[in-house]
């Protein structure tokens, strides 16, 4: 029976976490691998935070869904609350550790059906005027989560998995990169510490995702790029 | 990703909605009547944008009662016509279900199942397993094809469509919205060209022909025996049907000591669970109808013949189990519920579960 | 059309578009039904519609029109014609779709369908029957009885204060239907009038125009427990009093034509 890489991702409704799930998923189906992304939705988004489940194997895969995580990715404090019971003794566990505020959810968006489909931007009253509200095929999937604040908890994070690694994409796509990317250096982080796909399958899924927005804008594509690898480099240090 | 098409055969990676708006331009389906409701939306989304580039159409009704009978409209003018819905949707749903059944209608209904009762959620369940195979005020004379992966949602499609204008009962693909919303690789293709034959439709009424024989359809009959011969008619067609299209999968039940039971997409846990287990030596099994209705009972039975136990596990309380009970009534084998309505099972829930045993 | 003789007695001619076979029909004397299928019957004849037309009927007594014509049939489930018929004509526009209920069909269980099938301007032609009260099950309020009136299940009569005012159809349809509809109220007590209306409602479906809807007062001596005389004067007065017979809508001549 062949290995199934289980990676589960979560963050607040708006920071890009099904929108690369759905890159990583669709790259190993490009690498001719068996892949199966599903994203939680519905009203158990109440609360804001939203999960992503994906496996890659080179076999059959079997549930959707699964309890304990191989690579387990909280992107927000509150994730790291909200997925405790996906993280074990296999679990390698990297979270965000930029000091930032989550995003407070407004109440009119709890029990959407369609939360990570079109969200709102939980941020809209943040906004930064030179950022550009979406990051993927135009849509606003996600939004900047730059305002400062207390970051994660230490006492949170859990002490039981097979490793402990902190990125801090958050501050990392601020201050070298652009808020935009924070996702795709997360999707760098991924690839590090699973090489269940090359890290140019990634390119090459983000460029028939984004093909025609790089072709506008060539900036876009070596920014993009450029947070892949960072993120990428990042966690093989670590590792 | 090249566009996708059903010129031959492609791999293509997408959501369970979206397969099923493929499958049904792959069975050539001439019209889709539907009314929103989550998780089957985008089966309605997908084909109101393929169904122009294909010369097909799409009617949004007012609720779901009116998609199942304007469906039933569609169908009667010869036309290949389907609906998608699911939960309360699928409720208002059999009452066209039934006259379908009664005046042997080949509909096609796609159920992607949420939580229940009422409203619950838009997510996943599998409580929609009794009313499917037997809601309304009838016999149940419907079959329902209960997938686990895209490549049946596909496959079994087109099946239900081809069963439905065989047998002329109301066919049913049940999935959930783990299905609906999950992705993963599946093959699609032009059936004909991959040999799949696509049974012919044929009007039943508004044909135009000189000298043509008028036809008066009803569901309403006057005497008890009249009924009788008639809902008698149509169960000895059923019976007769039943062989011909039930469908089940099986796994190293022969040896097992215990055998999983599931339907749906929780037989992919029972798969993970049994490799992981045979893995370690352990003599497990996996029993899987993929038709719920007819249910392969004489299957079922056989393969449990040997087991001591049967775990029988399913996102709902006791729906599958009690067609279980009454397939394995009078055998030796214990059997042990594993029972989560409107909850999805891993493969580690299942082992957990089997450890237990 | 062809006059039969019986006995050496002429016998009124029946239309080409009736089943012979299942005449004479099954409604109660005095009954309004086959006043108002007469008047559809002559229309299919006049319009040599036959062979295109799809009837549907609904639950209540309008089901036992079920093999009236010598027309392809369908009966359907109660409230159900509305959507059943719509559905054959997106599906195949080639047919002449008619769906034919009571007040209870049409007003009560039906009144989404046809008041959403009126608002997409469905082409299809609907005849309804307006006697005031549910006739098959026994006599018992409908959408329609007139205030005060007694029924089974209004035993001291209608109470508006409770049950509201009956139901004005096609003043709904009008009000909600797009362009190209036609909506009028016709009477049993001037069948040459209603025919007219019958007719105009399916040459507007022919024209692909939209909607066609004609509500038909009618008679139901049988649960109003009136005779000939007393049930003539309900249709002639009590009825046309509150429910105006007439044209409503008619399609805007279209352009060249």
């Amino acid at each position: 029976m062949a290995k199934v890489v289980k990676i589960a991702l979560a963050g607040e409704g708006g920071q890009g976490v099904q929108s690369i799930a759905e890159i990583l998923a669709e790259a190993a189906n490009e690498e001719g691998k068996n892949a199966l992304y599903i994203p939680n939705f519905g009203v158990e988004q109440r609360g804001g935070v939203s999960i992503a489940f994906v496996q890659i194997s080179d076999g059959a895969i079997g549930a959707p869904k699964f309890v304990e995580a191989d690579i387990l990715i909280p992107l927000s404090p509150r994730a790291v609350k909200r997925t405790k019971m996906h993280a074990g003794k296999n679990t390698v566990y990297i979270y965000d550790n930029s000091l930032v505020q989550e995003a407070e959810v407004n109440d009119n968006i709890v029990g959407m059906q369609y939360f990570d489909v079109t969200p709102p931007c939980p941020t809209a009253d943040e906004a930064n005027a030179d950022l550009q509200q979406d990051m993927i095929a135009g849509e606003p999937k996600t939004c900047s989560f730059t305002k400062p604040g207390p970051g994660v908890d230490p006492a949170d994070i859990p002490t039981n998995v097979k490793k402990v690694i902190a990125c801090p994409a958050n501050d990392l796509a601020k201050n070298e990169l652009h808020p935009r990317v924070f996702n795709i250096i997360i999707l760098g982080a991924i690839i590090a510490a699973t090489e269940v796909l090359p890290i140019d399958s990634i390119k090459k899924a983000l460029e028939t995702k984004l093909g025609d927005k790089f072709k506008a804008d060539p900036k876009l594509r070596d920014m993009n790029f450029k947070a892949l690898d960072r993120g990428y480099e990042l966690i093989k240090s670590a590792m | 990703m090249a566009e996708v098409s059903l010129q031959g055969e492609q791999r293509v990676f997408m959501t369970g909605n979206e397969v099923v708006a493929w499958a049904a331009v792959a069975a050539k389906v001439d019209i889709m009547y539907g009314y929103p409701i989550t998780p089957q939306n985008e089966i309605m989304h997908y084909w109101t944008r393929l169904a122009p580039k294909y010369g097909k159409r799409f009617l949004q009704t007012e609720d779901e009662i009116s998609a199942g009978f304007t469906m039933l409209g569609g169908v009667m003018t010869g036309r290949k016509a389907f609906t998608a819905t699911a939960g309360p949707g699928n409720v208002l749903m059999q009452e066209s279900c039934v006259m379908a059944e009664m005046m042997r209608l080949p509909a096609v209904y796609v159920i992607q199942q949420r939580g229940g009762p009422s409203t619950a959620t838009v997510i996943y369940a599998q409580q929609e397993t009794t009313l499917t195979c037997f809601g309304g005020n009838g016999e149940g004379h419907r079959i329902v094809y209960s997938t686990a992966t895209h490549q049946e949602l596909f496959d079994y499609t087109i099946k239900a469509f081809n069963a439905a204008w065989t047998y002329r009962f109301p066919s049913f693909v049940l999935g959930d919205g783990y299905q609906a919303k999950m992705r993963e690789p599946l093959t699609i293709y032009d059936a004909e060209s991959k040999g799949v034959k696509l049974v012919p439709t044929e009007p039943m009424v508004g044909e135009f022909k000189p000298g043509k024989q008028f036809k008066h359809l009803r569901n309403t009959y006057n005497t008890e025996e009249e009924l009788y011969e008639v809902v008698m008619a149509n169960q000895r067609d059923w019976d007769a049907m039943a062989p011909k299209v039930v469908e089940w999968y099986e796994k190293d039940c022969q040896d097992a000591d215990v055998v999983f039971v599931c339907h749906g997409v929780v037989s992919r846990a029972a798969m993970g669970a049994l490799d992981e287990l045979r893995a370690q030596g352990k003599k497990v099994g996996l029993f899987r109808p993929i038709t719920v209705r007819p249910f392969p009972e004489k299957q079922l039975a056989d393969a449990v013949k040997n087991a001591k136990k049967v775990l029988v596990a399913e996102s709902a309380y006791g729906q599958l189990l009690k067609m279980v009970q009454v397939a394995i009534c009078g055998g030796k084998a214990e059997i042990v519920p594993m029972l989560r309505p409107g909850i999805g099972i891993t493969t580690e829930e299942l082992v957990e579960e089997y450890n237990k045993l | 059309m062809q006059e039969l003789k019986e006995n050496n007695v002429l016998q009124p001619a029946m239309p080409k578009s009736w089943n012979e076979e299942t005449k004479p029909h099954k409604f109660c004397p005095g009954c309004g039904h086959g006043i108002i299928l007469k008047a559809v019957g002559e229309v299919i004849d006049e319009l040599g519609i036959q062979d295109k037309i799809v009837f549907g009927c609904d639950i209540g007594c309008s089901l036992l029109s079920w093999d009236f014509f010598a027309c392809d049939s369908v009966q359907t489930h109660h409230g159900r014609t509305t959507p059943v018929i719509t559905g054959m004509k997106r599906a195949n526009t080639d047919i002449i779709g008619i769906a034919y209920m009571g007040d209870g069909g049409g007003y009560a269980i039906g009144s989404q369908h046809l008041f959403n099938a009126a608002v997409r301007g469905e082409k299809i032609t609907i005849i309804l029957c307006n006697n005031c009260n549910y006739g098959m099950t026994g006599g018992q309020m409908a959408p329609t009885t007139l205030p005060g009136m007694k029924t089974e299940t209004s035993p001291y009569g209608r109470d508006v204060e409770q049950t509201g005012y009956p139901t004005k159809g096609p003043e709904m349809v009008a009000a909600v239907a797009p362009e190209g509809a036609y909506v009028a109220r016709g009477t049993i007590a001037n069948v040459r009038q209603l025919k007219g209306f019958i007719k105009k409602a399916l040459e507007n479906q022919m024209a692909g125009n939209g909607i066609s809807f004609v509500e038909c007062l009618s008679s139901c001596p049988t649960n109003w427990r009136t005779n000939a005389k007393q049930t003539w004067e309900f249709v002639e007065k009590d009825m046309a009093q509150y429910f105006k017979v007439g044209e409503l809508r008619t399609p805007q001549a279209k352009e060249g034509k």
